[in-house]
């Protein structure tokens, strides 16, 4: 009677962690699909792999951010916005062609996008910080704002937005959001979600499109962008940032969140899930594609937007939600505004010092101490 | 294919009418209906069912809520609109004690207000006392505060409705409209089922909404809809309730409350001259006194708090004996055992009775549902803790789904209403259990546990820390 949902909860999530990855079936494995951004060229192409179900040990490598991987073929890495799983050598050298029962299966899984309690648990607990932390900054930019509806007369961009887990708080916020990613199966099943709630269909739209097709139709018409886990997805880096700052008006706000590049998330995600799970061959992960807040800081700020807050991420796997914290090894989230034109950014209330050394120096080199948003 | 059989299933129309089955321990496992893509009427952000105290305060307390600006609140009652024109002179016999903790909850949302501009009666000193022995407790705070307010059930009622009135904008109250149907969800999307619960009227026409509250009273239709379990069983005991003038005006500001064999008998302050009874006790004798004359009424009240022919000699021997013990090892001022006013004369046709019995959910969410009040829990009058309990589920809730609002998350999603149930069933499992477990203490005259409760009364009351402990978890 007492305690008793809290209990088997965590219980599912502590045998997740431990567990094998061998339980499921592969009819329950996700079929995965994924942009590859190309070097100079981006194209999205759509593969499906079967895998088996990394669901028990996702809660732990999600601690590191591991996510389900769909290899193409050998050279390219590429992940689907959301969950990356370890490839073993064996799944690498499996097919790459669409196959129509794969397609239904992952019509199925795709709808796993909205199961709570499911795969994507811990996205769902992600936005209990996420949402705050893009709601609490933008409110910084207005003056007064509709109790109810705090961002409401804003539009907002949301890239890699998946089954719009995170665009729909977003719209139930106020906000007029677009939510593009380059998975047509994710884009529909996002559109279907939101078809049942009047006041959301409304207020957001989907695209299934890249972020450089809508870059010309776009130009300075977004107050807001959110790029949650999908900077560590891209090959470019730069064109990425570039393409953001493009569609941002002067003055809005890009919100990333990503993981850190470090021996800790190298060690945690790869040693850990390797013993453990036994399903992470060396060598698999790209830890390559991961992004230290310093590269990302020294990226954006080369593309004229300052930035403003980097706060760490915790994810404890046990009870499934996540933390702030000042810890930024692993995962992390910024901030980031476009200085408006040949002016430097307003002051907020985290204007540093180095903020102006920077503008004055041009001094992308080394980004000093991170400003910790406390929770 | 497991897929292609729940795609099936969810095709096929069902909805739970009355009594729910034994469904899975968690979530209910009912298929939802196929959604036929009909252009979507108002899909209501919360709706209440139930308009009684509790649930009217929580569609008061949403709808004055700041982050619910947007939102679309529905209460449904199944009774008529009660509009109070003007006070009765005359005291209704069903009066509630509200705590501080829910007196706050009121004033949030302006309905204290109006509760004082009508009339209520604060008490500042609680007397309970035993029948088979001179144990006594006395309870008061330290600088005479106000321990609780004594305030008529219609009178807190017209205060919500008038509340309600005000920001109808926002809440919508359907009156003489009760529920006969609930349609699930499912827990997550299938293909083209309704993600919201419906609701069917009595005049057929249906609702949707994201979340459904049951505040319909302890035999909760939208309990036993959605297949949760309740722990329940009813008391031996039957309460009688009636408006009692007393011989003279006092100041009248103590509650008394004696445990008789029978059960407790209780005299709450309404005003300098009247008070209101709650006396529980076995079901034949609540028949017989309430069908009695009212003489002898009268005399059977005042014999019951001042006859002292359950007393015996050993155990009051005893019983000094261990007051000597108590103050030797903590020296307290003892308070000698006051009488409470004698009764004159009972109002005419206010004596009513009504069973008793205990009653906790297993669940207090679904997905898509919380129940608060009564409908989650019942309780024994001897702790006047009834509708404080349901006051308190009003408070921890609406921090919740505000919150989650401010978040823009989902208001039936889980995550939240857990936090609800776990946060609500830690304080009411407690109480519940704690009231239980002293209404079998002491409904016995057997000399052991006269003697165990007499020293266990005693000793409560020399230890000041946890007199203050017990005065602040019911006054939360």
């Amino acid at each position: 009677m007492l305690g008793g949902r809290c209990l088997s909860s965590s219980r599912d999530r502590f045998l997740g962690v431990f567990g094998s990855g061998c339980w499921r079936t592969l009819a329950d494995c996700p079929c995965l699909t994924s942009p590859a951004y190309l070097e100079n060229h981006l194209s999205w192409t759509v593969q499906i792999k079967r895998w088996v179900s990394y669901r028990m040990t996702f809660a732990y490598l999600n601690k590191m951010k591991s996510y389900r991987m769909i290899t193409l073929d050998a050279s390219w890495r590429t992940d689907w916005r959301g969950m990356r799983y370890p490839v073993t050598r064996l799944y690498s050298t499996s097919q790459t062609t669409v196959d129509s029962n794969e397609v239904k299966t992952f019509r199925t899984l795709a709808h796993r996008w909205w199961d709570e309690q499911g795969t994507y648990a811990p996205l769902h607990s992600m936005n209990d910080l996420r949402v705050p932390f893009i709601r609490d900054n933008l409110l910084k930019t207005v003056t007064d704002h509709q109790p109810g509806k705090p961002l409401s007369g804003m539009k907002i961009l949301d890239v890699g937005c998946g089954g719009g887990l995170l665009t729909e708080p977003l719209g139930r916020l106020g906000a007029s959001v677009i939510g593009i990613d380059p998975v047509d199966e994710n884009i529909k099943t996002a559109q279907h979600h939101k078809s049942f709630d009047p006041v959301l269909a409304k207020r957001i739209e989907y695209r299934a499109c890249s972020l450089e097709e809508i870059v010309e139709e776009t130009i300075e018409t977004f107050d807001a962008i959110v790029a949650s886990e999908v900077v560590e997805h891209v090959l470019d880096l730069e064109t990425f940032i570039q393409c953001c700052c493009r569609v941002l008006k002067p003055g809005g706000s890009l919100f990333i969140t990503t993981i850190n590049k470090t021996q800790l998330s190298y060690a945690l995600g790869i040693v850990f899930a390797e013993q453990i799970a036994g399903l992470v061959p060396k060598g698999t992960h790209t830890w390559e594609k991961f992004v230290s807040p310093e590269k990302l800081e020294s990226i954006l700020e080369s593309n004229g937007l300052s930035v403003l807050t980097v706060a760490g991420m915790l994810y404890n796997p046990f009870s499934g939600y996540w933390h702030w914290s000042e810890n930024t090894s692993l995962n992390y989230a910024a901030h980031a505004v476009k200085s408006k034109a040949e002016e430097p950014p307003a002051p907020t209330e985290f204007f540093l010092n180095r903020e102006t050394e920077r503008l004055q120096a041009n001094d992308s080199a080394n980004p000093g101490a991170h400003e910790e948003l406390k929770k | 294919r497991p897929s292609q059989t729940s795609a099936m299933a969810a095709r096929v129309a069902v909805s739970r009418w009355g009594a729910g089955p034994a469904a899975g321990r968690r979530g209910p496992l009912v298929p939802c209906r196929w959604w036929s893509g009909a252009p979507a009427d108002t899909v209501y952000d919360v709706v209440v069912s139930g308009g009684g105290l509790v649930g009217a305060a929580m569609a008061c307390a949403l709808g004055y809520d700041i982050h619910f600006c947007d939102k679309k609140i529905l209460l449904l009652e199944a009774g008529p609109k009660k509009v109070l024109e003007k006070l009765p002179e005359t005291y209704s016999n069903r009066v509630s004690s509200i705590s501080p903790g829910s007196a706050t909850l009121l004033s949030s949302f302006g309905a204290w207000d109006h509760i004082c501009n009508m009339r209520h009666r604060a008490f500042r000193r609680m007397q309970v006392w035993d029948a088979c022995s001179e144990a006594l407790i006395m309870f008061d705070k330290d600088n005479l505060d106000d321990m609780g307010y004594i305030v008529e059930n219609d009178v807190i009622m017209h205060a919500l409705t008038k509340q309600l009135e005000a920001v109808s904008d926002r809440v919508t109250v359907l009156y003489r409209s009760r529920a006969v149907g609930y349609t699930w969800p499912y827990p997550f999307h299938m293909a083209d089922s309704s993600p919201w619960v419906q609701i069917t009227l009595g005049d057929g026409s249906t609702l949707q909404t994201k979340l459904l509250i049951g505040a319909d009273g302890h035999n909760s239709g939208v309990r036993q809809a959605a297949g949760i379990q309740n722990i329940s069983w009813n008391y031996d005991q039957s309460a009688v309730v009636a408006t009692l003038h007393l011989s003279e005006a006092t100041e009248n500001n103590v509650a008394w409350q004696r445990f008789l064999p029978s059960g407790p008998i209780a005299l709450l302050p309404l005003s300098d001259t009247l008070s209101s009874l709650v006396w529980s006790t076995s079901h034949e004798h609540a028949a017989e006194l309430v069908s009695m004359g009212e003489e002898q009424f009268v005399d059977a009240i005042n014999s019951a708090f001042w006859s002292d022919a359950n007393h015996t000699d050993f155990v009051d021997s005893v019983g000094t004996m261990l007051q000597h013990a108590v103050a030797l090892l903590k020296p307290t001022k003892v308070s000698a055992r006051q009488l409470p006013p004698s009764v004159a004369r009972v109002d005419a046709k206010s004596r009513v009775l009504f069973p008793l019995g205990l009653g906790h959910a297993a669940e207090y969410v679904r997905p898509r549902v919380a129940l608060i009040g009564d409908a989650a829990h019942r309780v024994h009058p001897l702790a006047g803790q009834g509708v404080n309990m349901g006051f308190g589920d009003i408070s921890s809730l609406v921090h919740y789904l505000s919150t989650a609002a401010f978040n823009g998350k989902d208001l039936g999603c889980m995550s939240h209403l857990t936090g609800y149930e776990t946060d609500r069933q830690r304080h009411n499992t407690a109480l519940l259990a704690a009231t239980d477990l002293l209404k079998r203490l002491y409904s016995t005259s057997a000399i052991p546990l006269v003697l165990l409760r007499t020293w266990g009364l005693q000793a409560t009351n020399a230890v000041s820390p946890l007199k203050e402990q017990i005065m602040a978890f019911a006054s939360k």
